[in-house]
C-alpha cells in the first residue's frame, strides 16, 4: 500500500486526534493550545503535500486517488485556508469549556475537502462528501444554545441529507450501468457504452449531490443561513473550504464523461448562470453583512462553475479554476476575519464610520470586497480574468458576458457594504476581539494582495495540468 | 522615466497615509511636491521626444514581465498623443491638488487618494499593455469613487455609487473586448505594439464587430457619448470642485484616448466600416450636450453638459479620421484636432470647474439665478471665467478654436454633412456660455453678494497658469501640434 501518497492526509488526521486528546485533558484556559497544534499539523501537511509533485499525473490506491497538479494545488489551498480559519477561533471561543475539540472538527472537515479534491473514484467521492458534510453540520451548530446557529446547522443538515442521498443514488446507478467505480475504468467503459436516459439521470443526481458542497443552485439554500448563523469563524471556513474540494470533485467527475455523447456542458453552463444570477440578486438588498457574504459566496460558486463547464475544452480551465478558488478563499476569509475581529458585528449600519476609528480594518474589508468584485490588481481580478480567458477560449463567450453582467450587479451590493464604512460618521470606536483574529485579517489581506500582484508565481507552476485519465 | 512618473505619486499616496499626524498645510505641501514630480519628468520626456519622420512611434518604452503565462507585462511608453494628454493631466492634477480644498479634517486621506488617482490616470495614458491599461482604468474608478463619496456634498455617496457602477459596466465591456481581441490574435499577448502590428480580427466579420461594439460601449460610457452620459451630471454636481476638474479634465479623456489607442489603431478595417455610425453618435452628443446645457440653471450642471458636447467634437474627429474615404491629410487633420480638443478641454473645463469651486466655497450655491453682477466685487474671478468660457466656446486665439477648426476642417473632407450639422453645436455653446457669463457677472448685483470675496492669491495663480496655457496653445499651437502630428501621421498613414 503506497502510504506515502496520503501522508498529508495522515498528518491532518493525526493532528486532529492529538487535538481531541488535548481537548479532553487540558483545562479551559489551555484549550487554545489546540490552535497552534492545528497550525503545526497544517504546516506539516502542507510541506508533505508540496513534496508529492513528481511531475507526472498519476492515480494511486488502485485508481481511487488522483495525484496530479490539480489535486496538490487544491489541497495546498485548502490547507492554507484552514490555517486562516484556525486563527479566527481561539478568541471567539474563549469562553467555551471544551473548544479545543473545535480544531479537531475543523481539521476533519478539511480532510474531507482534501479527499474530495483528490477523488478519482465514485465511492471515494461519496466518502469524502459525507466526511465534509457531517463535520460541517457540527461546525455550523457549534453554539448549541443560540437559536440562529442551531437553525443554520439544522438547515445545512436537512439539505445535506437530501443531497447526499441523491449523490449515493447517482453513484449506485453509475455503478450499475458501467460496472465500475474508478474514473479511469468509467472513462474506458463510456467510450463504447450506449447513452441511456438512465445514465443521464445518474450523472445529474451525482452532480447535484456534489453541487451541494459547492453551494450551487438548486442546493444552495444552506449557504446564507450558515454564513449568518454559524459561529463567524466556522462560517468563514464553511463558505470557503468545502467549495474548493467540491469544485475539483465536480470537474474530475464531469471530465470522465465524453461531451460528444453526453452534452453536459450546456447544462452545467445553465447551472452556472442560475447560481451566479440568483446569488447576486438575493444579495442585493441584504442588510446583514454575513448574510450578504453568504449570498455572494453562492454567486462566486457560479463563477467557479464557469471553469468546470469548459474543463477539458480549454487547457486554461483547470489553472483558472484553481486560481479563482484561491483568490476567492483569500478574499472571503479576509471579509469574515474582519467580522470576527469586530466581535461578529454584522448589521451593515454597524459599520458606519469604521474607517475613521479602524482605518486598517476598514481597508482590509474594502480590499477583500473589491477583490470579490474583481478589481485589479487584487487576487479576484486575476481569478476572474483567467476564468474569462478560459471560457472565451473554449467558445463560451456568452457565459463570460453573463458573468460580466453579474459582476456589475455584484459591485452594487459590495459597495453598499463599503460606502457606510467610509462615507458615514460614527461616534464610538468599535471593540476588537484580539491578536489572533487580527493576524487572521493580516494573513488574508496579504494573500489577497500577493495572489494578485505575484500571480505568476502560481500560474507559472500550473501550466501543464492534465488529469490522469 | 515614465515608470517613475507613475510610481512616485503612487508611493507618495501610501507614504501620506502612514505619515504621523501632520497638519493640513504640511500635508498639502508634501502632496504638491509629489504631484510636481510627474510633471517635471514628463517635461523632460517632452524635451527629448523625437518628432522626426523616422522616429519610433512609441518612445521611452520600459518593459518588466508581470504574468508571462498570460502574456501580461508592465509595458509603458508614449507616442505624441499619449505624451500630450499625460502632460496635460499632470498639469491639471498639480493645479487640482494645490487648489485650497475643504478636506473635512481628513487631509491625509484626501491628498493620498488624489495622488493615487494621479498615478493610475497617468498609467492609463502611458500603458502599452492592454491589461495594464485595464488595471489602471479600473483603479481610476476606485480613486474617483472615494473622492466623490467622501468629500462630495449633498447626495454624494449615491452619485459616487452611480458613477462607479455605471463606468464599471463600461470597463468590463472593455475587458471582454480586450480578451476577444487578444484571443483572436493567434498566440496570446496583450502587448499593444504587437497587436497594432498584427491587426487581429481583420477578416472576422461578426466577431470583430462585437469586439468593436464592446470597446465603443465601454469607452462611450466614459467619454461620455449620448445616450450613455446620464451618470455624469450627478457625479459632477456632488463632487468637490477640484475633483470635478479632474473628472472632466482627465477621466473623460480616457474614453476618447482609449478609442484612439485600441480600436482605431488595432482594428482599423473594422473601425473604418463603422466610422459613420460613430460619427453620427458624436454629432448627436454634440447637439444634445449643448441643448441640454443651455437648459440648465445649475452652474455646474451646465458646464458638465458642455463636456458631453466637447467630447462629441473629439469623437467626431476620431470617427472622421478612422473612415477610409477621404485624403490622408484631411484625416490626419481630424485626428490631430481631436487630440488638441482633449488637451484644450482638459485645461479649460478644468479651469471652469475650479471656478465653480469658488462659488461653492463662498456661497454654497450653484444656482445661477442666485448670482449676478459679480464683476463689481470680483474682477479677477470675472476675468478668469471670461477667458475660460471664451476658450470653451471656441474663440479664435484660444485653444478651443485650434481644436475645433481642425476637427471640422478634417471632417468636411470626410463627412461634409455631419460637419455641417455639428457646427450648430458651436453656435449653441457660444450662446450658453455668453448667457452664463451675463447671469453671473453682469447685470444687477444682489445685495447679499456684496461681500463675495474675489480670488485669493493662490487661486489666481493656479487659474492664471491654466489659462495662460490655453492662450499659449491658441496663439502658438505649433509646439503642441508638432508632437501630436508625429503620432497622428503614423496612425493615419499605417491604415
Amino acid at each position: 500500500m503506497p502510504l506515502g501518497d496520503v501522508l498529508p492526509e495522515i498528518a491532518v488526521l493525526v493532528t486532529a486526534v492529538i487535538g481531541l486528546l488535548l481537548a479532553s485533558f487540558a483545562p479551559m484556559r489551555r484549550q487554545w493550545l489546540g490552535a497552534p497544534l492545528a497550525l503545526i499539523g497544517l504546516a506539516l501537511a502542507g510541506s508533505l503535500c508540496a513534496m508529492q509533485w513528481s511531475g507526472q499525473p498519476r492515480l494511486t490506491f488502485s485508481g481511487t486517488w488522483a495525484l496530479d497538479g490539480a489535486s496538490i494545488a487544491a489541497r495546498l489551498i485548502i490547507l492554507a485556508a484552514t490555517a486562516i480559519a484556525v486563527l479566527l477561533a481561539p478568541e471567539w471561543f474563549r469562553h467555551e469549556r471544551r473548544h479545543g475539540e473545535y480544531y479537531s472538527m475543523l481539521l476533519l472537515s478539511a480532510l474531507g475537502a482534501m479527499a474530495m479534491a483528490g477523488a478519482a473514484d465514485t465511492l471515494q467521492l461519496v466518502m469524502s462528501v459525507l466526511l465534509s458534510s457531517v463535520t460541517g453540520y457540527t461546525l455550523a451548530a457549534w453554539h448549541r444554545d443560540w437559536a440562529l446557529s442551531v437553525e443554520a446547522g439544522m438547515k445545512y443538515f436537512l439539505i445535506g441529507a437530501f443531497a447526499n442521498t441523491l449523490l449515493m443514488l447517482g453513484v449506485a446507478l453509475l455503478f450499475g450501468l458501467l460496472g465500475c467505480t474508478g474514473y479511469a475504468d468509467m472513462a474506458a467503459a463510456l467510450t463504447h457504452a450506449s447513452v441511456s436516459p438512465l445514465l443521464l439521470l445518474a450523472l445529474a443526481l451525482a452532480v447535484i449531490g456534489v453541487a451541494f458542497e459547492l453551494g450551487a443552485v438548486p442546493v444552495h439554500t444552506w449557504l446564507p443561513d450558515v454564513a449568518e448563523g454559524a459561529p463567524a469563524p466556522a462560517a468563514a471556513f464553511l463558505t470557503v473550504v468545502p467549495k474548493i474540494g467540491a469544485a475539483l470533485a465536480l470537474a474530475r467527475l464531469l471530465h470522465v464523461f465524453p461531451t460528444d455523447a453526453i452534452g453536459w456542458r450546456p447544462l452545467l453552463a445553465a447551472i452556472a448562470v442560475a447560481t451566479m444570477t440568483l446569488g447576486n440578486l438575493a444579495a442585493l438588498w441584504q442588510t446583514d453583512l454575513r448574510r450578504l457574504l453568504g449570498w455572494s459566496s453562492v454567486s462566486q460558486a457560479g463563477y467557479a462553475l464557469m471553469a468546470v463547464t469548459v474543463i477539458g475544452a480549454s487547457g486554461q480551465a483547470m489553472p483558472a479554476l484553481l486560481f479563482f478558488l484561491a483568490g476567492y478563499a483569500a478574499a472571503n476569509l479576509t471579509a469574515f476575519a474582519v467580522v470576527v475581529q469586530l466581535r461578529g458585528r454584522t448589521e451593515l449600519a454597524d459599520y458606519s464610520g469604521l474607517a475613521h476609528h479602524r482605518p486598517l480594518l476598514a481597508a482590509g474589508l474594502t480590499l477583500s470586497l473589491l477583490s470579490l468584485v474583481g478589481i485589479p490588481p487584487l487576487a479576484g481580478f486575476v481569478g476572474k480574468l483567467t476564468l474569462f480567458l478560459a471560457t472565451i477560449d473554449a467558445g463560451y463567450a456568452w457565459l463570460a458576458v453573463v458573468a460580466i453582467l453579474n459582476t456589475v450587479v455584484s459591485l452594487f451590493y459590495y459597495l453598499r457594504a463599503i460606502a457606510p464604512v467610509y462615507f458615514h460618521e460614527r461616534k464610538a470606536a468599535p471593540q476588537l476581539l484580539g491578536n489572533w483574529a487580527g493576524s487572521g485579517v493580516i494573513a488574508g489581506v496579504v494573500a489577497v494582495l500577493v495572489l494578485g500582484l505575484l500571480a505568476q508565481a502560481l500560474l507559472g507552476h500550473w501550466e501543464p495540468m492534465a488529469l490522469p485519465w | 522615466m515614465l515608470t517613475l512618473a507613475i510610481l512616485v505619486p503612487l508611493l507618495g499616496a501610501f507614504a501620506l497615509l502612514f505619515l504621523p499626524n501632520a497638519c493640513e498645510q504640511t500635508t498639502r505641501r508634501i502632496a504638491i511636491g509629489v504631484a510636481a514630480v510627474p510633471l517635471v519628468l514628463l517635461l523632460i520626456v517632452w524635451a527629448r521626444f523625437d518628432t522626426g519622420a523616422g522616429a519610433a512611434a512609441f518612445q521611452q518604452v520600459a518593459t518588466v514581465p508581470w504574468i508571462p503565462s498570460l502574456g501580461v507585462a508592465w509595458r509603458v511608453g508614449v507616442d505624441g498623443i499619449a505624451l500630450a494628454i499625460s502632460a496635460m493631466s499632470a498639469v491639471l492634477f498639480l493645479a487640482a491638488i494645490a487648489w485650497p480644498a475643504e478636506t473635512k479634517q481628513r487631509a491625509r486621506a484626501y491628498y493620498a487618494w488624489f495622488l493615487f488617482l494621479e498615478a493610475v490616470s497617468l498609467g492609463v495614458f502611458m500603458a502599452l499593455d492592454l491589461l495594464l491599461f485595464y488595471v489602471f482604468f479600473d483603479l481610476s474608478l476606485v480613486g474617483m469613487y472615494f473622492l466623490i463619496g467622501r468629500w462630495g456634498h449633498d447626495d454624494a455617496p449615491r452619485a459616487a455609487l452611480k458613477f462607479f457602477v455605471y463606468t464599471f459596466a463600461g470597463s468590463l465591456a472593455i475587458l471582454l473586448a480586450i480578451l476577444g481581441l487578444s484571443l483572436g490574435s493567434g498566440s496570446l499577448t496583450f502587448d499593444m505594439r504587437e497587436l497594432i502590428a498584427r491587426q487581429p480580427l481583420a477578416g472576422m466579420d461578426v466577431r470583430s464587430a462585437l469586439v468593436l461594439l464592446g470597446f465603443v460601449f465601454g469607452f462611450g460610457i466614459k467619454t461620455p457619448l449620448f445616450p450613455l452620459h446620464t451618470w455624469l451630471p450627478p457625479a459632477h454636481v456632488n463632487a468637490p470642485g477640484p475633483v470635478s476638474a479632474i473628472l472632466a479634465g482627465v477621466l473623460l479623456k480616457m474614453g476618447v484616448y482609449g478609442l484612439i489607442r485600441i480600436p482605431f489603431s488595432m482594428m482599423s478595417a473594422t473601425f473604418a466600416r463603422y466610422a459613420l455610425p460613430l460619427g453620427i453618435l458624436a454629432v448627436i452628443s454634440i447637439l444634445w450636450g449643448s441643448l441640454v446645457a443651455l437648459g440648465q440653471q445649475d452652474l455646474k450642471r451646465r458646464i458638465a453638459y458642455t463636456s458631453v458636447n466637447h467630447m462629441g467634437y473629439a469623437v467626431l474627429g476620431v470617427a472622421a479620421a478612422g473612415a477610409m474615404v477621404a485624403s490622408e491629410s484631411g484625416r490626419q487633420l481630424a485626428l490631430t484636432g481631436a487630440v488638441v480638443e482633449m488637451v484644450a478641454h482638459g485645461l479649460t473645463t478644468g479651469a471652469l470647474f475650479l471656478i465653480t469651486a469658488v462659488f461653492w466655497q463662498r456661497a454654497r450655491e450653484y444656482d445661477m439665478q442666485a448670482y449676478g453682477g459679480l464683476a463689481q466685487v470680483a474682477p479677477r474671478l470675472t476675468a478668469a471665467a471670461t477667458v475660460a468660457a471664451f476658450a470653451s466656446l471656441g474663440l479664435p486665439g484660444l485653444a478651443g478654436f485650434v481644436a475645433e477648426f481642425q476637427i471640422f476642417a478634417g471632417t468636411f473632407a470626410t463627412y461634409p454633412w455631419l460637419a455641417g450639422i455639428g457646427l450648430l453645436g458651436i453656435l449653441i455653446t457660444a450662446a450658453l456660455f455668453l448667457q452664463l457669463l451675463q447671469r453671473l457677472f453682469f447685470g444687477e448685483m444682489q445685495s447679499r453678494r456684496a461681500s463675495f470675496a474675489d480670488l485669493c492669491m493662490r487661486e489666481t495663480l493656479l487659474l492664471g497658469v491654466l489659462l495662460l496655457l490655453v492662450v499659449a496653445i491658441g496663439v502658438y499651437p505649433h509646439a503642441l501640434l508638432a508632437v501630436i502630428d508625429s503620432a497622428s501621421a503614423t496612425l493615419v498613414r499605417s491604415r
